[in-house]
């Protein structure tokens, strides 16, 4: 009795509505109940303007359910809030939403808390998916926006890098303004010197000429003092340190050039290159700036993991009364109660409550556990049904998640600087430079001393690295953008040269290779029987029951009555006048009989057997699929010289199953892996060479955090994406693939641009030293390698479509 | 062209005046955020 499936979109996130879940009565359907309440609070608000938005949302709403009690508390108020508002009245936050990836994100997040009175202002930075929110403590607590946000599907987390970021963004604006008075200096100098170049021809009155020169002078002048400073500091850093970096050639040109431009002045004889020099300061200026910028997203990572642990507890006093106490201030021994949707403060073991707790953070496990007397508990982990008492064990530094945490920051900070090509090219560019010139100098000496300090100088301006400097940050600037278009977010420029090069990466399993879902991979039985299964299993909420729906959600199935539900055993009922058994081998055995087609060895996979009327008509297995793409993805790699192996925290057969099923020796499909392990494993790896950890969850993130490169994958926690080097936005593991050759073909750029600036160096020394480079040689030469790197790097397909 | 005596100084304070605005904006955080106001004038519309 199958009926046609029809396709019905969700009213909130229009993806499909299974057909078990449609409602024939109501007038809209959804495909989950989260997005039933988001559509409603919508409406609610008038904000129905929403769903007419040009770049609509296509996710379903996630919302975790919380409480989010903890945010009215003295002690979080104390940590992350600050006064705001006129006469201080109001009160501002900062927080972290998850699930912020779309424009339209931009302009609900900013209405709905709005529409809450008492809420002043609600701001979205949609590149950092960081809300400020301003409200009147008085007239609504901020758990209360914080649900409503989180019931559209933005959970918040409160934003902990407050003041660094302050510094941060005063360095940022400071290199802003720089670059400003730079740009218009060159404008203006070079103004004054296309009046000079036009009377090289026919000649130019004295007076004229000398104007012009004095002018050009006067304004270069501020240029040298403010926005060139960088270069003067950090080349004079560079010669304490005795490691010569890209600042040290620059200094010389931009200092040479100016005494001697100075002195030509005022002398009023001899070439000045003024107008070369105010350029040259202004590229320069933006190649740092992009070089810096594509740093700082790198180190915005581990700042969300620390939000995960909640600053207040709820203490047990001997006389049964309850307190609110500082989460750090908790000591082993102490009972704490822990309400239904709150964060567990400490590590402990529950004394009293019988609840299931969300252990994603640790397991990576997003399947309720149990928990009930003598159960073991972590910080960071989720109560979700109902309170419980726990006695700390572990509270503050030493739970296991501040461990971790610490793991991950310690990683992040320890990883070697690497030396990339551009640098290590700086050494040998300055003492080449500096030879050149003084050969220079010495070779004229001997023909027309009164030109030899001229030459030498034109030759210190015209090697000035500025294409050089430009080379790598421009390449991977653009490299970036365009990966980003493609879904997938590069953090630092230093990744790209990482994984150019083929060589270790481990790849978490639940969530990664496999679609972390359970399904029905293996069907023995006839289709008759599926709706009668799915009759009885439509009144289990275990994962099981989830698998048979998710694998048969266009199967129409009918009611079953006098349903009996055995937890750890499976589900028995009348369906259509027949007895149906739905469960474990032992389960069903024990109620039917079976027959040798469907008795079969051990398997990895969880089997689940169904009995009609006393006898087994179907045998199904219940597992959690491999992505469709990983196999091709896998093979892919290892042809282009990768190693991969599997680093997984479930259990050791099912984790080589998979290996097999992907081609991978079973030595490196290493299972029932905890955080810390991964953590080992990848720092081994990390000490000798190269290695890159692809993962999804906070318990993949101390490791992703040690590797070279952690990679994060679509649909995993927040929390752990942040610290991941690489974001994967879209689903399946080719983006990898496509990240790597991508990868590889930046540096091809690269190193294409780095070979262009070379060369015009060359022709320009070779120009300086014959002692044929005038002023507007240089002034054309200079930025025609500018340009063309620039060129180069935009018309280069690194990341895109029809890249082969 | 006497004339230029006056009219380039007087060029260069108009620029002055332009960085000086420039300078102030950017200081003041104004050109922190470029992407996400051009996201809310698609959505304002």
């Amino acid at each position: 009795m199958l009926a046609d499936a029809v396709a019905v979109r969700c009213a909130h996130c229009g993806l499909d509505v299974p057909a078990g879940l449609l409602d024939e009565s109501a007038e809209r359907q959804f495909c989950c109940a989260a997005c039933h309440v988001a559509y409603d609070i919508i409406h609610e608000h008038g904000l129905e303007r929403y769903y007419a938005l040009p770049e609509p949302r296509e996710q379903p709403v996630r919302s975790s359910g919380r409480s989010f009690a903890e945010f009215d508390h003295p002690t979080f108020e104390a940590l992350y809030v600050r006064p705001a508002g006129t006469r201080g009245e109001l009160r501002q936050v900062e927080l972290y939403l998850e699930g912020v990836h779309c424009a339209s994100c931009v302009w609900l997040v900013e209405r709905v808390p709005l529409m809450l009175a008492g809420v002043a202002r609600a701001e979205l930075n949609v590149s950092r998916a960081l809300a400020t929110i301003e409200w009147d403590a008085q007239a609504i607590p901020l758990s209360r926006i914080a649900r409503q946000l989180d019931a559209l599907g933005y959970t918040a987390h409160p934003y902990r890098g407050v003041r660094r970021d302050a510094m941060r963004r005063r360095e940022d604006r400071d290199m802003l303004a720089r670059i400003g008075v730079a740009g218009a200096i060159a404008i203006n100098v070079m103004l004054a010197a296309v009046a000079l170049y036009s009377g090289v021809i026919d000649g130019m009155e004295a007076e004229w000429e000398r104007f012009f020169r004095w002018v050009s002078f006067v304004v270069v002048t501020p240029a040298m003092i403010w926005p060139a400073r960088v270069f003067f500091t950090g080349a004079l850093g560079a010669l304490r340190a005795r490691t010569p970096n890209m600042d040290v050639p620059i200094a010389l040109g931009l200092a040479a050039g100016y005494v001697r431009g100075a002195l030509n002045t005022i002398t009023d004889s001899g070439p000045i290159y003024f107008d070369g020099l105010a350029t040259l300061i202004f590229a320069l200026l933006v190649g740092r700036f992009l070089q810096q910028r594509g740093q700082r997203a790198a180190a915005d990572s581990a700042e969300l993991l620390f939000s995960l642990t909640p600053s207040v507890a709820r203490v047990v006093n001997d006389d049964g009364s309850l307190r609110d106490v500082p989460a750090e201030a908790l000591l082993p021994g102490n009972i704490v109660e822990v309400r239904a949707g709150d964060t567990f403060p400490a590590d402990g073991v529950v004394e009293s409550g019988l609840s299931a707790a969300d252990c994603a953070l640790l397991t990576g496990e997003s399947r309720p556990q149990r928990i009930e007397a003598g159960a073991t508990v972590f910080a960071g982990t989720v109560n979700l049904t109902a309170a419980v008492r726990v006695r700390v064990t572990q509270s503050g530094e030493s739970s296991r998640v501040a461990r971790l945490m610490r793991d991950v920051e310690e990683s992040a900070s320890r990883r070697a600087t690497i030396v990339l090509t551009a640098n290590r090219l700086a050494t040998r560019f300055v003492t080449a430079v500096l030879i050149l010139a003084a050969v220079t100098w010495g070779v004229w000496l001997t023909r027309d001393a009164s030109v030899a300090v001229d030459h030498a100088i034109a030759l210190l301006i015209v090697t000035c690295p500025c294409a050089l400097a430009l080379s790598t940050p421009l390449a991977v600037s653009v490299a970036i953008g365009r990966a980003a278009r493609r879904g997938i977010l590069v953090k630092g420029g230093d990744v790209l040269e990482l994984l150019a090069r083929p060589s270790h990466i481990w790849l978490d399993k639940t969530g990664t290779i496999t679609e972390a879902r359970a399904r029905v991979i293996a069907w023995n039985g006839s289709n008759a029987a599926r709706p009668l299964v799915l009759a009885l299993e439509a009144h289990s909420n275990h994962p099981i029951a989830d698998a048979f729906r998710r694998s048969w959600s266009d199967i129409a199935f009918p009611a079953a009555h006098d349903v009996n539900v055995v937890v750890g055993g499976g589900v028995e009922g009348d369906v259509e006048g027949q007895r149906v058994v739905v469960g474990s081998p032992a389960f069903v055995r024990a109620r039917a009989t079976l027959a040798d087609a469907f008795a079969t060895a051990e398997s990895v996979r969880t089997r689940v057997l169904v009995a009609v009327d006393g006898a087994v008509v179907a045998a199904a297995e219940i597992g959690d699929p491999v992505r469709e793409d990983a196999p091709s993805a896998v093979s892919t790699l290892r042809q282009r010289g990768w190693s991969l192996g599997i680093l997984s925290g479930d259990a050791r057969a099912v984790v080589r199953d998979v290996g097999n099923t992907l081609g991978l020796a079973s030595d490196t499909c290493i299972g029932e892996a905890s955080p810390e392990d991964k953590l080992a494993v990848v720092r081994a790896r990390a000490a000798t060479g190269t290695v890159v950890m692809v993962g999804d969850g906070v318990n993949d993130a101390a490791a992703m955090a040690a590797a070279s490169v952690g990679v994060g994958v679509r649909g995993g926690a927040e929390a752990a994406l942040q610290t991941a080097d690489v974001y994967l936005a879209r689903p399946g593991l080719s983006p990898l693939v496509e990240l790597t050759d991508g990868a590889r073909r930046t540096m091809r750029v690269i190193h294409r641009n780095i070979a262009f600036s070379l060369a015009y160096n060359t022709v320009g020394a070779a120009l300086a030293m014959a002692g044929v480079l005038s002023p507007l040689i240089a002034a054309i030469l200079m930025p025609a390698s500018s340009l063309t790197v620039v060129l180069a790097s935009w018309r280069a397909t690194t990341f895109s479509e029809d890249a082969t | 062209m006497s004339v230029l005596y006056i009219v380039l100084p007087l060029a260069l304070v108009i620029v002055g005046a332009a960085v000086v605005a420039f300078v102030w904006a950017a200081r003041r955080g104004q050109f922190d955020d470029l992407d996400t106001p051009s996201v809310r004038v698609v959505n304002d519309e």
